[in-house]
Formats: C-alpha cells, sequence, structure tokens
C-alpha cells in the first residue's frame, strides 16, 4: 500500500536546497537588522523637555561648549546642570509651560530626568577631550545637532564604525578651534594644519585603546 | 627534592633548590597532583549546590527571557547636577590630602574621589612616614568606608534614638566629673589631644585611659629606663651599613614605609651594600630579608642581645661599667654569630645600629640604646608629646582599678571587650557599670556591653589631624559627607564638654590659629596634607645607669613559649575588610585565618600536622588552634596572630580564625613560657594557604648570589638557563615606535609585604572570591607574591617574588584564543578585551607564569550594593566566564596618553605609574617606556642583574626581574 504520495519524495531535495537558504537568511538578518547602524541610528526618545537644539544652537547660535563645556577637560561631554539653563531661564522665558521640570529642578534641587540617546557600552571608553583635542568634530559623531528639533542618533556608534575613523583620520579632522562648527568645510589652510596634525595624532587600533 | 635537570653545560646551574611548601620539600603525592593539574584542585568543576539538571533548566528560562528582553533598548537616564560643584569635571577623578593613624603611626595619604566618591588611596609622597607609600591597611581603608556592616544611628539601650539624646545626656554628667571615665585608643591627634585636656580641666575628677593592643609601651619604658625621660629613637637605614635587628620587624611594622625605603636604598649591590642581621622568633617579613637571621624563641632574643653585648664591651666598646659587668656573663649558644655580629658592629662603628622590637622588654630596649649610643649608630632622638608620655599598660590599670566606683564609662573607639588581656576581666566589671558610652564604626562585642552605641565616622568622611610617630602633623581632610549619622572622636569629645554644635572642621582650625598667617598656614597644610615645620623637637638624651639590674635577669628557660604576632587585619580592627582578609599571609601563605604556628620538630613531638587543632593552655585560659607547620619558626615556640575570631563584626570578619587575645595576659602582653599545649584527638580544620598556587614547577625563575659572587661575575642571573638560539615561529611585532612599556622588578628591595596586591585590588576592581573558593584555586589577585625557601626547613633563606602578567613579546596565551579576545597592542601591552572572552581558558592554560585568572563565578554580583560604590569607574567589572589579568594598568597608561595628548605637554618618565609600583614603598617596581632612554627601566634594563623569567621559552617578558644578591657575612658564610 501507498502511504505516502509521490511527490513526498523530493522533500529531502527540497530541504537539501532550503536550508542553507535559510540559514543564510537568518545570518543576513541578524547582520542587517540586529546591528547598530539598524537598531540605534534614528533613537529619538521622548526628554522630560522638549529641548530644541535646533533653537538654541541653530537659530540662537548658542557653541555647543557652552553647555557641554566638560567635553573639552573630561570624557565626558555630560548633560549640562539646571545651573546652565537657569543662566538664561531665568529672565527668559521665565513662565514657559514646557521648562517647568527645569523650574522644578532648580527650586527643588532634584535632577531633571534626561534620557540617554548616545551611548558606547560599558566596556568601552570614549573620551571626548581627545577627541576634540585631536579635532573631531562635534559633526562627525553627532550629526547636524543645530538642525535637530528633537536629537537623534546619527551614527551607529559601533567598533567597526569607530575603526573606520581611527584607520583614516584624516578626513573627518579639522583644526581644534574649530570642532564646534556645524557647517565646516575645510579650506586649504586648514587641510594643511590637519596634515601636519596627522604626523602625532596616532589614533589607537588595539583593543586597550578603548577597552580596559 | 624537586631538582630541575639541568643540563652539565651550563656554566651556572641552578644549584640552589627553592621551594615553597614542607609538600613540595619532600615531593609528596599531594604536591605533585597539585603541580601537574591543569587547574589547581577542583577549580574548573562546578561543585556548587545547583545540580546539573537544575543548572540546564535555569539556563532554558533565563536564555529565553533574555532573547525578549534583548529586543527592547534598556532606558539609560542622565541625571545632571542642578548646581555644578566647584572643579568638578565629571570622569576626571580627583586627588584629596589626608593621613590616618593606628596607634601611634600616623601615615599621609592622598585619596582619589571620582564625582565624590573616594575610590582609591595613595600615599602622600610629602608626609614623612609615607613618602608616597602605602601599607596594606591605608589602601584597604577605602574598603572600610563601604563596609556594609557600619552602624548607622545612635542607639541606647539597642533603640534607635538621636545624637540630640546623647547631648542630653552628657548635660548629665557630674559636674566635677566623678565616677567618669574615658577609656580612647591612643590619641595621634593634636586635636584630640587639647579637648582631652580641656574635658579634664571640665571634669577634673574624671580619668582618662589610653590604650590600644598593639602599643610601643616597652620601646616607651625602655627610653625612660636608658634616660630617665620619654624620648622616641628613630634609626636612619639609610646610613647604616650594618643592621642588627632584635626581633623587630621593622620592614613591616611600625614606620615601616620610610624603613624599607630607606633600607632598599643600600641593598643595592655595591660596595656600601648594607648588612641585615635578624634576630626573632616568628619568621617576619625583616627576618626573610636578612642576610642572617637566628631564630631563638621571642624570649631569648634579650638574652642574645646581652650576649652580643658582652661580646662588644669585651672588644672594648666603651660603656658604662655598670652596664659591662651586667652583661658579662651573658652567653648565647650560637657562639659564631655573636661573635661575628659583634665583629661587625665594630667594624662599622658610626654606621651600625640595633633595633629592638615593641615586643621586647624595658631592659632591652635600653640596652639597645646604649649600645647605639657607644657605636654613634645612625639613631636621632626625639622628644614624645605628653599625651603619648605614659605607659598605656599603666593607664590601663590605673582605669581598672578605679572601675569600682565608676558609673559612666565612655569608651571612644576600640574594642576594649575583644581585646584586652583576660585578666582584666573587662565584661565582667563593665557589667556593674551604670552607663556604658561606646562610640565605633560597628556595633561590636563592645557595643554589645554598652548602653549608648554611638556611630563613628570613618577617617574619609570627617575633619580632623594626626601627629605621627616622627612628629609629623598632617590633616584629616573628609572627602564625602558621612553616610550615616557618625560623628569623629572629636565630635563626640565636644559634645562631652559642652561644645555639642561644633563641627569637626572648627574643632581642627582652632587647633591651628594661633599665628598670624592661619588662615594662609591652614590652606597651605590642607592642600599638602601636611603641617609644614610640626616635626618633634629633637634632643639629646643623656644616659643612666640606675636600670642596669634588670639585665642581670637569668636567662629565658628552654621551655614552651607563647608568642602574639600581627597578622593581616592588624589587631582586629580590620577583620570585616575582605581585601585583608584575602591577602594572604607574607610568610604562611593562609588566607582567611590565623593558626598556631609551629616548628616542624614540635609538631613532631606533639605529633601533629597542618590542620590538626592543638588545645593551648595559659594560666587557667585555654583556646582551641589550627596547627601550621612554618618552616624557620623556631622550636618549641607557638606563635599566633591576634586580631581573629571576632565574634561580632559583620558578614565578612565573623568568626574567621581563632580570638587569641584570650590567652593574652596584661603581664606578658606580647610572649610568655609557663603555657601547654597538647592536640586536640581527632580534631582537624582547614587552612588555607596559596603557597604551592601557581606552582614554577622547579624552574630557576629567582636568582641570587652572594655579593663577592655578584662582583666576580656581575651577569650571573643570565647565564642561569642555556638555550639554542630563540626564533619565534611567528611573526613578531614591530617594538620601535611610540611608548613600549616595560616593569622591572628588583628583588633586592622587595620584602614580599604585600602591599602591592592590596593596591592592585583596589585599582583594578578585582574582586574577592572567600577561603573556600580559594582553596579551589579560584582566587583573583593579578598579582602573585611568590615565598621561596632555600635550604633547610629549621634554618631556610626566602625570596620573595611578585609575580604579574609578564607582557610577553611573543605572549603563548595570544597564540591559542580562538576568538581574539587577546591580542599584542603596539606598545607591548597584552591587551584583553573582556566582552570579546568566550571563557575557553585556553590562554590561561598555556601561560606559564600561570598569571591568568578566569571568572568562574559571578563575583561582583554577589557584593553588597555599598561596596560598588569602590569600583574604579575607569575599569571594565569583568562578568562571569571571562579571564582577567594584569594590564599594567592601562587606564592609567591611556590617562596619559590622553593628558599629553590635550595638554600638548610631552610625557616625562613617571607621569604613568601602575598602581603596585605606585604603592611599592621600597621602590621595587619601576615602571616605565623602554624606548626612552633616559627612563628608569631603560636604565635598569641594563643592569648587569636583569633577567626575564623563563626567558628560554622565548617568551621575551616585559615585565623582567633584577636578581637577588645577599651580602653575608663571610665569617659566617
Amino acid at each position: 500500500m501507498q502511504l505516502f504520495p509521490k511527490w513526498t519524495n523530493r522533500i529531502p531535495t527540497l530541504i537539501a536546497a532550503g536550508v542553507p537558504f535559510i540559514l543564510g537568511g537568518a545570518v543576513f538578518g541578524f547582520w542587517y537588522w540586529g546591528s547598530p547602524k539598524f537598531l540605534d541610528v534614528g533613537y529619538a526618545p521622548k526628554q522630560p523637555v522638549p529641548y530644541s537644539h535646533k533653537k538654541h544652537a541653530g537659530e540662537l547660535g548658542i557653541d555647543c561648549l557652552y553647555c557641554h563645556g566638560p567635553a573639552e577637560k573630561g570624557p565626558h561631554a555630560t548633560v549640562p546642570a539646571t545651573q546652565v539653563c537657569m543662566n538664561c531661564h531665568t529672565f527668559v522665558k521665565t513662565e514657559s509651560a514646557d521648562l517647568a521640570p527645569v523650574r522644578h529642578s532648580w527650586e527643588k534641587d532634584v535632577p531633571v530626568e534626561w534620557v540617554r540617546i548616545h551611548q558606547v557600552p560599558d566596556y568601552a571608553y570614549f573620551p571626548h577631550n581627545a577627541h576634540l583635542s585631536a579635532g573631531v568634530g562635534c559633526v562627525e559623531c553627532h550629526g547636524r545637532v543645530d538642525q535637530m528639533p528633537v536629537v537623534s542618533q546619527q551614527e551607529p556608534l559601533s567598533m567597526g564604525w569607530c575603526l573606520e575613523c581611527h584607520r583614516n583620520p584624516e578626513p573627518h579632522l579639522r583644526p581644534a578651534s574649530l570642532v564646534t562648527q556645524m557647517d565646516y568645510t575645510p579650506s586649504e589652510a586648514d587641510k594643511l594644519v590637519v596634515a601636519e596634525r596627522m604626523k602625532t595624532i596616532n589614533p589607537p587600533q588595539h583593543c586597550s585603546g578603548c577597552h580596559r | 627534592m624537586s631538582k630541575i635537570p639541568v643540563d652539565q653545560r651550563h656554566e651556572y646551574p641552578q644549584d640552589n633548590t627553592y621551594w615553597r611548601s614542607r609538600e613540595q620539600l619532600a615531593e609528596a603525592p599531594e604536591w605533585k597532583a597539585l603541580a601537574q593539574r591543569e587547574f589547581a584542585n577542583e577549580a574548573s568543576e562546578l561543585i556548587d549546590p545547583v545540580s546539573r539538571r537544575n543548572f540546564l533548566q535555569f539556563m532554558t528560562a533565563s536564555m529565553g527571557l533574555a532573547g525578549l528582553q534583548a529586543c527592547r533598548r534598556p532606558v539609560q537616564q542622565i541625571l545632571p547636577y542642578t548646581r555644578t560643584p566647584e572643579d568638578v569635571i565629571p570622569g576626571v577623578a580627583q586627588h584629596y590630602a589626608s593621613s590616618f593613624s593606628m596607634g601611634q603611626h600616623s601615615f599621609g595619604l592622598l585619596v582619589e574621589s571620582h564625582e565624590g566618591r573616594p575610590t582609591k588611596v595613595e600615599g602622600n609622597p610629602d608626609h614623612s612616614s609615607s613618602f608616597g607609600g602605602t601599607n596594606a591597611y591605608a589602601q584597604a581603608l577605602v574598603l572600610d568606608l563601604y563596609d556594609a556592616d557600619r552602624s548607622q544611628a545612635v542607639l541606647n539601650k539597642g533603640k534607635k534614638a538621636t545624637w540630640a539624646d546623647f547631648s542630653a545626656f552628657a548635660k548629665t554628667l557630674p559636674a566635677d566629673g566623678a565616677g567618669v571615665a574615658v577609656l580612647s585608643e591612643t590619641i595621634a591627634s593634636p586635636t584630640l589631644a587639647a579637648q582631652s585636656k580641656a574635658f579634664l580641666a571640665k571634669y577634673p575628677k574624671a580619668i582618662w585611659a589610653q590604650y590600644d593592643p598593639l602599643n610601643s609601651d616597652n620601646a616607651l619604658a625602655g627610653a625612660k629606663l636608658a634616660f630617665g625621660s620619654a624620648v622616641r629613637a628613630h634609626a636612619d637605614y639609610e646610613k647604616a651599613d650594618v643592621i642588627a635587628a632584635f626581633g623587630a620587624d621593622f620592614l613591616h611594622e611600625g614606620e615601616s614605609l620610610a624603613a624599607s625605603r630607606q633600607w632598599a636604598k643600600r641593598r643595592k649591590p655595591d660596595s656600601q651594600m648594607s648588612r641585615l642581621y635578624v634576630v626573632e622568633g616568628q619568621f617576619t617579613v625583616t627576618g626573610a630579608a636578612a642576610d642572617h637571621r637566628v631564630r631563638v624563641q621571642t624570649r631569648q632574643v634579650f638574652d642574645v642581645l646581652r650576649a652580643v653585648a658582652a661580646e662588644l664591651t669585651k672588644a672594648g666598646l666603651p660603656v658604662d661599667p655598670a652596664v659591662k659587668d651586667a652583661v658579662a656573663s651573658a652567653k648565647f649558644e650560637n657562639e659564631k654569630f655573636v661573635k661575628a655580629l659583634a665583629k661587625d658592629l665594630l667594624a662599622k662603628k658610626g654606621k651600625a645600629v640595633i633595633v629592638v622590637g615593641d615586643a621586647q622588654p624595658a631592659a632591652a630596649h635600653a640596652l639597645a640604646h646604649t649600645l647605639n649610643l657607644a657605636l654613634a649608630a645612625p639613631v636621632t632622638f626625639t622628644a614624645v608629646p605628653d599625651y603619648q608620655a605614659t605607659e598605656q599598660a599603666e593607664q590601663l590599670k590605673a582605669l581598672v582599678d578605679s572601675l569600682g566606683s565608676v558609673t559612666t564609662l565612655i569608651i571612644l573607639g576600640g574594642n576594649p571587650a575583644y581585646n584586652l588581656p583576660f585578666d582584666v576581666k573587662f565584661e565582667e566589671r563593665v557589667k556593674k557599670i551604670a552607663n556604658v558610652v561606646h562610640l565605633s564604626d560597628r556595633v561590636d562585642e563592645t557595643s554589645a556591653l554598652a548602653g549608648w552605641h554611638l556611630p563613628r565616622s570613618h577617617a574619609f568622611e570627617a575633619w580632623g589631624d594626626t601627629i605621627s610617630f616622627t612628629g609629623q602633623v598632617a590633616p584629616v581632610q573628609p572627602l564625602i559627607e558621612p553616610l550615616y549619622d557618625t560623628k569623629s572622636d572629636i565630635e563626640v569629645v565636644s559634645i562631652l564638654n559642652g561644645n555639642s554644635d561644633k563641627r569637626g572642621y572648627d574643632l581642627v582650625r582652632a587647633t591651628y590659629s594661633d599665628r598670624l598667617d592661619a588662615e594662609a598656614f591652614w590652606r597651605r597644610s590642607v592642600h599638602a596634607g601636611v603641617f609644614a615645620g610640626t616635626q618633634l623637637a629633637a634632643v639629646t638624651p643623656t644616659l643612666t645607669t640606675k636600670w642596669t639590674a634588670a639585665l642581670a635577669a637569668p636567662p629565658a628557660k628552654a621551655e614552651l613559649e607563647l608568642q602574639f604576632v600581627v597578622g593581616s587585619i592588624y589587631d582586629g580592627r580590620f577583620a570585616n575588610n575582605s581585601w585583608l582578609q584575602e591577602s594572604p599571609d607574607p610568610m604562611s601563605k593562609l588566607v582567611w585565618d590565623n593558626a598556631a604556628l609551629l616548628s616542624a620538630k614540635t609538631a613532631a613531638e606533639m605529633s601533629v600536622k597542618n590542620g590538626s587543632v592543638i588545645k593551648i593552655s595559659y594560666k587557667g585560659q585555654s583556646l582551641d588552634a589550627p596547627v601550621w607547620v612554618q618552616p624557620g619558626q623556631p622550636d618549641k615556640t607557638i606563635s599566633i596572630a591576634l586580631g581573629y575570631g571576632r565574634s561580632k563584626v559583620g558578614l565578612v570578619g565573623e568568626n574567621v580564625g581563632v580570638n587569641a587575645y584570650k590567652l593574652r595576659h596584661s603581664a606578658a602582653p606580647w610572649f610568655d613560657g609557663s603555657v601547654t599545649a597538647a592536640p586536640v584527638a581527632g580534631a582537624t580544620y582547614k587552612l588555607v594557604s596559596t603557597q604551592d598556587h601557581g606552582s614554577m614547577e622547579g624552574r630557576p625563575v629567582v636568582r641570587e648570589r652572594n655579593l663577592p659572587e655578584f662582583q666576580r661575575d656581575p651577569g650571573f642571573a643570565r647565564k642561569m638557563v642555556q638555550h639554542p638560539k630563540l626564533q619565534s615561529l611567528f611573526k613578531e611585532h614591530d617594538y620601535t615606535k611610540g611608548h613600549q612599556w616595560s616593569l622591572i622588578v628588583d628583588l633586592n628591595s622587595c620584602v614580599g609585604c604585600n602591599n602591592c596586591a592590596v593596591a592592585c585590588q583596589a585599582e583594578n576592581n578585582i574582586p574577592v572570591v572567600g577561603k573556600d573558593q580559594v582553596s579551589r584555586g579560584r582566587y583573583m589577585t593579578w598579582i602573585r607574591l611568590d615565598r621561596y625557601f632555600e635550604g633547610s626547613e629549621e634554618e631556610p633563606h626566602v625570596v620573595h617574588q611578585a609575580v604579574m602578567c609578564m607582557h610577553c613579546e611573543n605572549a603563548p596565551c595570544e597564540q591559542v584564543c580562538p576568538v581574539g579576545a587577546t591580542i599584542h597592542s603596539p606598545e607591548g601591552l597584552n591587551d584583553i578585551a573582556y566582552n570579546r572572552c568566550i571563557g575557553t581558558k585556553y590562554c590561561l592554560n598555556n601561560c606559564p607564569y600561570k598569571v591568568r585568572r578566569f571568572n568562574f563565578l559571578a563575583w561582583h554580583e554577589t557584593e553588597p550594593e555599598k561596596i560598588k560604590m569602590q569600583h574604579n569607574p575607569n575599569v571594565t567589572v569583568r562578568m562571569r566566564g571571562v579571564i582577567e589579568k594584569c594590564t599594567y594598568c592601562v587606564q592609567r597608561i591611556n590617562a596619559g596618553k590622553i593628558k599629553e595628548k590635550t595638554s600638548k605637554v610631552a610625557m616625562k618618565d613617571g607621569d604613568v605609574t601602575p598602581a603596585c609600583a605606585q604603592a611599592c614603598p621600597s621602590g621595587a617596581l619601576t615602571f616605565g617606556d623602554l624606548l626612552d632612554p633616559n627612563s628608569r627601566v631603560a636604565q635598569l634594563g641594563k643592569d648587569p642583574r636583569n633577567y626575564g623569567m623563563l626567558e628560554e621559552l622565548n617568551t621575551k617578558p616585559r615585565t623582567t626581574y633584577l636578581a637577588k644578591v645577599r651580602n653575608l657575612n663571610p665569617e659566617l658564610g
């Protein structure tokens, strides 16, 4: 008696042909959809205060380092203290409903709970000061913040992405005095400055350069 | 013996045989099995209560959950300051100068703080008792700050109360102080001294006594005998050609930081090299560093000193005839040693010094003073601050004698219920006192007896000041607001004095306000960490001779002796400090325990062995203690460390070891005969020693020579192994650019004190694993201090060798990693990326130095939350299943390089110092850049003594050693 229809004979062949395809698909899927480039780029969480970089950095032209000053001096760029907001907002927009959490923080001495966007893993150490002094512009990693009403992550911040620049930093460098300029295009003089700088910066490509 | 198969053609065969344990010496099967195992016993097996089946179930469940969790990115928040504190840059550590004291000894510190969290302690180079080094206790202080068992509130009869309640109580003290007594620790603070004077002025009938179980009473009494006044002697070991130490562990105790620094400067193998003789009971760090060590019972040390004095005076050393006559008949059986030592001391007159330990009787100190003056020894004398000029035993006796009429006993720090001599019967007497107040950092044995328990601030939480043994006054500067509702000693005394609202800061300021430039002086001093110009006045004391009758005491009888020694946790105050508990004793390598140390002969006579239990009976008291057979221990001597066996201290230290204070009598605080010991039939106790961990299997890794042999052939160390031309199978890296880091360990200066290992633990977030896990070989410390014996079991000599990652240029570990988690950096570091490691442990197997550690369990996850505040934010906290090892403190290297880049100032030699080298008081560790021709490592690399461990394997280690050279007296050979 014939239990199985004849077409079932083709099942092993189909499996043999299909399995590599499925496995390959899984690998591709993980590689593509599981990568920081896909998962992290564009991350733009809601913040407790609808702070607009477009307004402050773009339209008002406040320099990055006015709020993120420690970026020059230490590893962390830091979110500014409430005090820095209040430098202006004691006088400007003192009644704005959007700023209520900031005023609350100032009066009650409790921090504003900002949501972190740019994050490298705990086992990677990224020093802002070293990159600024080498002449890596803010834009290189954070994008055109001055055009963002809501900040979102622009680059994958993955190890491969870091290494791209560490292997060939020259196109990403500028004179250290211009790092905060958002719409920077290199002049010929700048290119000479950068070429000179290239002799000394020597970006690490070994593990302990960033992992320790 | 584990002789190495030595090629006869070697110019210098490994002629000495080094051994670490008695099992190795006897080639016991246990030792062979251990040495040959891939991992130390049981390390690689899962023998936890969780069964394999449970484990798989858990794993399946957690993997399922993990898969789901990974779909969402965790939201992380940034909480900025509202008002930024001045000078704080997040991520940049700040350092504050401070100091701390233990008994009469105080040390200057520089404490590192990350955004308000103290994380690491360094020595203050400007402090004359630190010189930039630290001892292990100082390193471990920061862990005590975050101790989860610290007390957090005022307790009155066990119920929570407030400081206001206590202030109200303080107002009820009788106006004239009748019936009030204070028992404090040693006053080593000018401010506290002033306050205690104010207290006694306010309460004229009150009593104030100071007592520390480890005190220098004998030295003080000895000075009073010899000179008729309280003076202190300070030997300058840098100026000494010959040092004779009688029961003095001066390289490890007391002013050890300054002493080992001075001593090490004269241990360079040239014509200026000093010679160290040690006569002692228990094998100490100083004894291990000695050129000639004589082991005698501690009671006999004085006999030897008298015999040496007799020999010296016979040879014409001009001393008072009374002294000469008193010692004339003194003899010691090893006459050859006595004669040779006396001859050497006389020959180096003016540059020879005799030092005597705190345990030795007053007359021994007086005799040493007499001899030192006659020898024109490099010793200076200073006055003693008036508040330290009375023997503490006397103060204690006065207090105890009057306890019957005391109604209020105020105990400031200390733990008398635990550490007072048993004959005081403290517990019994204190129970009759109506009001007992105890200021303490935790609810301990004494707090249990006290109605009032006052929580005490940690040294990093309160203002204060300290005065060191040499009189260096230093501020104690807080780094953090008190974590709990605590107060410091001076604040509590201020409450007693009726000033309950005074802050510690104002109290300290008041001490230094009587200067015209008080404000500037204060600011300058707090910044520097020392008050300038505060050394004790030098004095030139004159000898008296009324005391010489004490010299005529009969020699000690040859009977069993009990001796108390200082262990890893000092007097017991660090019992809850897991770093110190897990740091192996320098000589026995025991962790998490004390033991009754016996010589092999005495152990055989008692028919006991390691781990047997003996009952020690002394004056009606008895104590069961585990036995550890210690090579080099004098016969008929039981040495036991104080400070263990705490019954009430916290989770870490409770019931660790046995309490030797139970056998301590006030008439014999350090040693005594008339003790009996007998094995407890059938009882055994598991002692854990790390001495056979990381066995080097008899390879010639420690190299040493006597000075004349060294002078004949300075390059002996490199000739001790022979190998064909070394050729690598792998492509070699280019090591000619940038920085090339190297660490050099000078075996001549290393005394094996453990400071580097504890400093490394603090800097690199290294977990402690506990006694059971250490016994399985799962210890995590990156620096292993190997202690090698050479020679006989009775009279061995010792070499200490610090072994950390060698950062081999041809690293065997890198070649076997299947995932490339350990790779070479262009600066010669053997990097490891924890997040890439999959835990195959191949690298660990392939490392010939056995310096890699594997996280068998998730050590950090079981830590109390508070301890995590100590972690260095610049070092990854490792998870279960990854390998770790010494990184040369790569976080410090990177910080140095970033500083170089941002400041555009080129890095100098010494700008980058790993934690171990920074802590080392004797300067045995030197770190730097090999490519800088003027760096200290580049210079030391040219030293003929320089050799690499197992260089013959072509690993090209970056950590290298300078061979040890001894300066033996030719007459003793």
